[in-house]
């Protein structure tokens, strides 16, 4: 029978519930990136030898880790409960895996911070420091991983693509962060941070709606990732073009800002209209069936084939 | 008098206790066969009754009769209508063009691997030693990750509370050896309730007695251990394809792709890691 254009559903309900989470966790995705991105900018620039740019890099992580669980807090249902997170560790739930980063990370950020700003322990700073970039890369792109893990076809089939666009914003939003806030001269390492995440984050999301196809379409119902595409191009080209002078780091600096919470926040968005419309749930399902079906089929028909 | 015969459809007694004689829990299940739901919704009812599930308002929906519209926090079981201009099996007065009325009662479908309890990240969504899912409102916080992870779209938030509500598979009841309100409430047996190996081999028998009477697109949903959820521990006999019933035609559990998820994840991590090195190189003082 062939199956028919427009797949069945029941009165165009939708299969699965959409994601009840509210904006803070959209922030989250953006603060959570921040702080990871700038921890392992901070490590880099005290091997350099550029403290300031270090310390700017570490506050700007403790900002984003201070930040992140109060968003995180006030969205749960029951916020008072928030601390039933910590009595397990699943890797099955990457909220789970992604709680004990982020606790992990931002002790070792608050504690590296609270050398540094008061001049004490050096050796404890260096260490504190080096264990938070270590888990800075993994707090960038473990809400990748979060997102890929449900049922919603924008974010589950992407799977493979979400995490480095993550990483990209992640590395291009500390980059930009450090731009805006240190001189140009000390600012090479931030730029090419900055510059080729942006660059890399553009590239992913257009692999991943390539890859998408038909289920990409939730990405274009709102200006979002367009603005972070234009805004990430926009403020690559002034970074690499002339990062070296304050005033075009600055807006170099803020365009990639806005252009890492614009991709983040669209991808974020996208879950939405991806979970309500029921065909994005049952055609692939379907197209999947049949395949197999008819497999089976051209096995049975085969001379010698498995009856 | 004249005697009528009813055809039997239940031929089978169904253990419905739920533990051995010694005291050992069995795995227990739901079968609901939608060949014989007559949409009294009187599933949903006792439902409500048994486990205290808030009202949620009226709301008229002209979906057939359909005024539930779905299963959610404060609905735990949900009979679907669907009107269909089908062919139906009986002698048919008027010709063709006869209205087939599809009827089942969906509920949550206790899956062999759950997303909903894999993504949990407190540990509140637990399997029960009767095999079901639970949320144990005590522990739950409210994070909302199993309501997009299902695959049903069953777990749903109640705004009320902040808490994720769905089916129990009447955990109370069953530990009590009683069964559950929707089963024992439904008057034409079209929900049955009792050992899962017990169920699967009354449901192998009915979908076939229904095809060789020419109900050629009667189907088991979710009755094969080897699917993508490994199963429900609720499971269906349907007349039509699964979309139709708004359910999922071949539904995977979200962490069958954990290997990919954390890999990429991983990959991507390492990947800013060796960005941040190049990086450095090119900054250095």
């Amino acid at each position: 029978m062939v199956p028919p254009a427009t797949p069945a559903s029941y009165y165009g309900r939708p299969v699965i519930k959409r994601p009840v989470w509210k904006w803070e966790i959209g922030a989250y995705f953006y603060t959570g990136g921040l702080a990871g991105g700038s921890m392992l900018l901070a490590a880099a620039a005290r091997r350099q030898g550029r403290d300031t740019v270090a310390r700017r890099a570490l506050l700007t992580a403790l900002a984003g880790v201070s930040v992140s669980p109060v968003l995180l807090i006030r969205d749960l249902g029951m916020p008072r409960r928030f601390y039933n997170m910590l009595r397990v560790f699943k890797v099955t739930s990457p909220m789970s895996v992604g709680t004990w980063i982020l606790s992990g990370a931002g002790g070792f950020t608050g504690i590296a911070a609270a050398c540094d700003v008061l001049g004490i322990m050096p050796r404890a700073r260096d260490g504190a420091e080096v264990a938070a970039a270590a888990l800075g890369a993994p707090l960038a792109t473990y809400t990748a991983a979060l997102l890929a893990d449900t049922s919603v076809p924008v974010w589950r089939d992407a799977a493979v693509e979400l995490p480095l666009v993550f990483a990209g914003t992640a590395l291009a939003t500390a980059g930009a962060a450090s731009m805006v806030l240190n001189d140009p001269a000390d600012s090479a390492t931030a730029r090419a941070l900055a510059a080729g995440g942006a660059l890399a984050s553009v590239v992913g999301v257009q692999v991943m709606e390539q890859r998408l196809g038909d289920l990409a379409a939730p990405y274009h119902e709102e200006p979002w990732g367009l603005a972070a595409k234009v805004l990430n191009g926009a403020g690559a080209a002034l970074t690499m073009l002339g990062g070296r002078r304050r005033a075009l780091a600055v807006a170099g600096g803020a365009a990639i800002l806005a252009g890492g919470a614009f991709e983040r926040w669209s991808i974020f968005k996208a879950g939405v209209p991806s979970a309500s419309d029921p065909d994005y749930t049952v055609a692939p399902q379907r197209e999947r069936l049949e395949h197999f079906v008819g497999h089976r089929q051209a096995e049975e028909l085969a001379p010698g084939g498995v009856s | 008098m004249t005697t009528v015969t009813i055809p039997t459809i239940i031929s089978h007694d169904i253990d419905t206790r739920s533990h051995d004689a010694d005291g050992t829990p069995r795995q227990m299940g739901f079968f609901t066969d939608t060949s014989i739901c007559i949409g009294c919704k009187a599933c949903e009812v006792a439902c409500k009754e048994s486990n205290q599930v808030p009202d949620d308002g009226l709301h008229w929906t002209g979906e057939s009769y359909d005024n539930t519209s779905a299963i959610g926090c404060n609905s735990w079981r949900h009979v679907a209508f669907i009107e269909q201009t089908k062919p139906v099996q009986v002698p048919d007065e008027q010709g063709s063009g006869a209205l087939r009325w599809l009827m089942a009662s969906d509920v949550c479908k206790h899956c062999s691997n759950a997303a909903c309890l894999d993504v949990c990240p407190t540990g509140a969504l637990t399997r029960t030693e009767f095999g079901t899912v639970v949320v144990q409102e005590d522990v739950c916080n409210g994070c909302g990750y199993c309501v997009p992870a299902c695959p049903f779209g069953v777990l749903d938030k109640r705004e009320e509370d902040g808490r994720v509500w769905k089916c129990t598979l009447c955990y109370d009841r069953l530990k009590d050896d009683m069964e559950p309100a929707c089963a024992q409430a439904c008057p034409t047996k079209s929900i049955q309730f009792g050992e899962l190996k017990q169920l699967r081999v009354i449901a192998d028998e009915r979908v076939r007695r229904l095809q060789s009477r020419g109900e050629e697109q009667a189907q088991l949903y979710l009755s094969d251990s080897t699917d993508g959820v490994g199963g429900g521990h609720a499971f269906f006999l349907l007349l039509d394809r699964p979309e139709v019933f708004g359910l999922p035609p071949d539904p995977v559990v979200t962490t069958r792709g954990l290997k990919t998820i954390w890999t990429s994840a991983g990959g991507a991590a390492l990947t800013a890691v060796a960005a941040v090195a190049l990086a450095y190189l090119r900054g250095r003082a």
